[in-house]
């Protein structure tokens, strides 16, 4: 990623449309809510209002799953006091989808405080869901105090190194990394020279015309490095990606729903299902967004994910939780 | 967990006054102790700590509290100390007893910094 799309995106974000570049993003607070369809490498989006417009151009039933991230079970604070409320009808609304999840992602920080008694909750609210397949990656919540031990017991029973891992639907490839260990002061995300080098050697075998869907907790993209909102060695995971024709990389943490697309690549972060976060410098800190209470709904959600065979085409929808 | 903090604050404490009291001609000591008595505290706020740098005498207990809502840690970027991870109005306490620059930060938010300058 250059600098200059890196600043384009700090002092762009959260106007509409498309830039001189050619790049298009859509930014939207869950609240607001877009509908975006890539084909081509170009992202078109459009506005809740006109959803069902858009939906009539996904053909259903080929494959279609949801991302969840940042429950932060645990979190008791004035931004949310009822995270497991919330989480609740995050999984009500994933159930209503009227093209049904096959399964579902949970981008990271499934709890609060890494205790046993908060993925025990999460667990628990996510045995409600339609989808019974649920792969996680960690956030770094999720790996306080212990490196990560916990997780892997709970989690990461399938996965190699420190929880990384991945699998093939319906011919799309999936890659869960970890980006939210062994954090060096100053810096960013890390995936790590271990993992990089299994990542190179999994997608090493595979078609270019296949479609990769890369998630993981902190962005891989650089969203706003001054509070910690990208990874180090992201280029250096992308660079393995360059030949494929469609990767969409899905990301959490930042508890706000941001879009982008570079080349073949769309970035997409998800929103919270527990609290927002401020937009990228517009707060002292990226501290929990206190919001009145009767629009908090409207800034925490789900995203519904779509993909069509032969279109190369992923479309990605944002919901409120509202 | 807390208790043992308390403990070890209290230890320090005692024997910083001690200290202070049984070299209370040299001359210098003093000022250190005042300094000492003002200064040995960080206060976690806004995902940064303050002060970011904080210049103390040896023997110095240094108490950090999280005043934020997000959980932070403070970590000595050589592994020297490195709290639990302290929830909203936790705190950590280290004694300082060797002369030298420790830079520390947030393992959870590694652009949070700070360091504590021991003289």
């Amino acid at each position: 990623m250059t600098e200059k799309s890196k600043d384009e995106l700090l002092h762009d974000h959260n106007h509409d449309g498309v830039d001189r570049r050619g790049f298009l993003k859509c930014m939207a607070w869950a609240g607001t809510g877009a509908f975006c369809v890539m084909q081509g490498g170009v992202l078109k989006s459009y506005s809740m209002s006109n959803m069902s417009q858009a939906a009539s151009k996904i053909t259903a039933g080929q494959l279609s799953f949801v991302q969840i991230s940042d429950s932060h079970m645990g979190f008791n604070k004035a931004a949310n006091p009822d995270v497991v409320g919330t989480l609740k009808t995050a999984v009500d609304k994933v159930n209503a989808l009227s093209t049904p999840a096959e399964f579902m992602l949970h981008t990271g920080d499934i709890s609060h405080l890494s205790k046993p008694e908060e993925f025990d909750t999460v667990d628990q609210i996510l045995k409600g869901a339609t989808p019974k397949d649920i792969f996680y990656v960690p956030g770094e919540h999720d790996m306080l105090n212990d490196d990560g031990k916990q997780y892997m017991e709970r989690y990461g029973k399938n996965t190699k190194g420190s929880g990384w891992y991945s699998f093939d639907k319906k011919g799309v490839h999936f890659i869960g990394l970890v980006n939210v260990l062994n954090l060096k002061a100053g810096g960013l995300g890390t995936l790590g020279h271990d993992q990089l080098e299994w990542m190179e050697d999994d997608v090493k075998h595979l078609k270019s015309s296949t479609p990769i869907v890369v998630f993981a907790h902190i962005p891989l993209w650089s969203v706003y490095p001054e509070w910690g909102w990208g990874t180090e060695d992201s280029a250096q995971a992308l660079a393995y990606l360059k030949k494929f024709g469609s990767v969409t990389v899905l990301n959490g943490h930042i508890h706000q729903t941001m879009q982008k697309v570079e080349g073949s690549v769309t970035f997409h972060t998800a929103a919270s299902t527990a609290f927002p976060q401020p937009e990228p410098g517009k707060a002292p800190s990226p501290g929990p967004m206190k919001v009145p209470a009767e629009q908090l709904k409207s800034v925490l959600g789900i995203t519904d994910v779509n993909y069509v065979h032969g279109q190369h085409a992923l479309a990605v929808v944002d919901s409120s939780l509202a | 967990m807390r208790r043992i903090v308390s403990t070890a604050v209290l230890f320090a404490t005692t024997f910083g006054v001690g200290f202070a009291g049984m070299f209370a001609g040299a001359g210098n000591l003093p000022a250190a102790a005042q300094q000492k008595a003002d200064a040995t505290e960080v206060k976690i706020d806004n995902f940064s700590f303050g002060p970011a740098e904080l210049k103390v005498p040896v023997g110095t207990t240094v108490t950090w509290t999280n005043r934020d809502d997000i959980p932070h840690t403070a970590v000595s970027n050589d592994k020297i100390f490195k709290s639990k991870v302290l929830d909203t109005d936790e705190k950590f306490s280290f004694t300082f007893s060797k002369p030298g620059t420790y830079e520390y930060f947030c393992s959870i938010h590694p652009k949070m910094t700070g360091k504590i300058v021991v003289q």
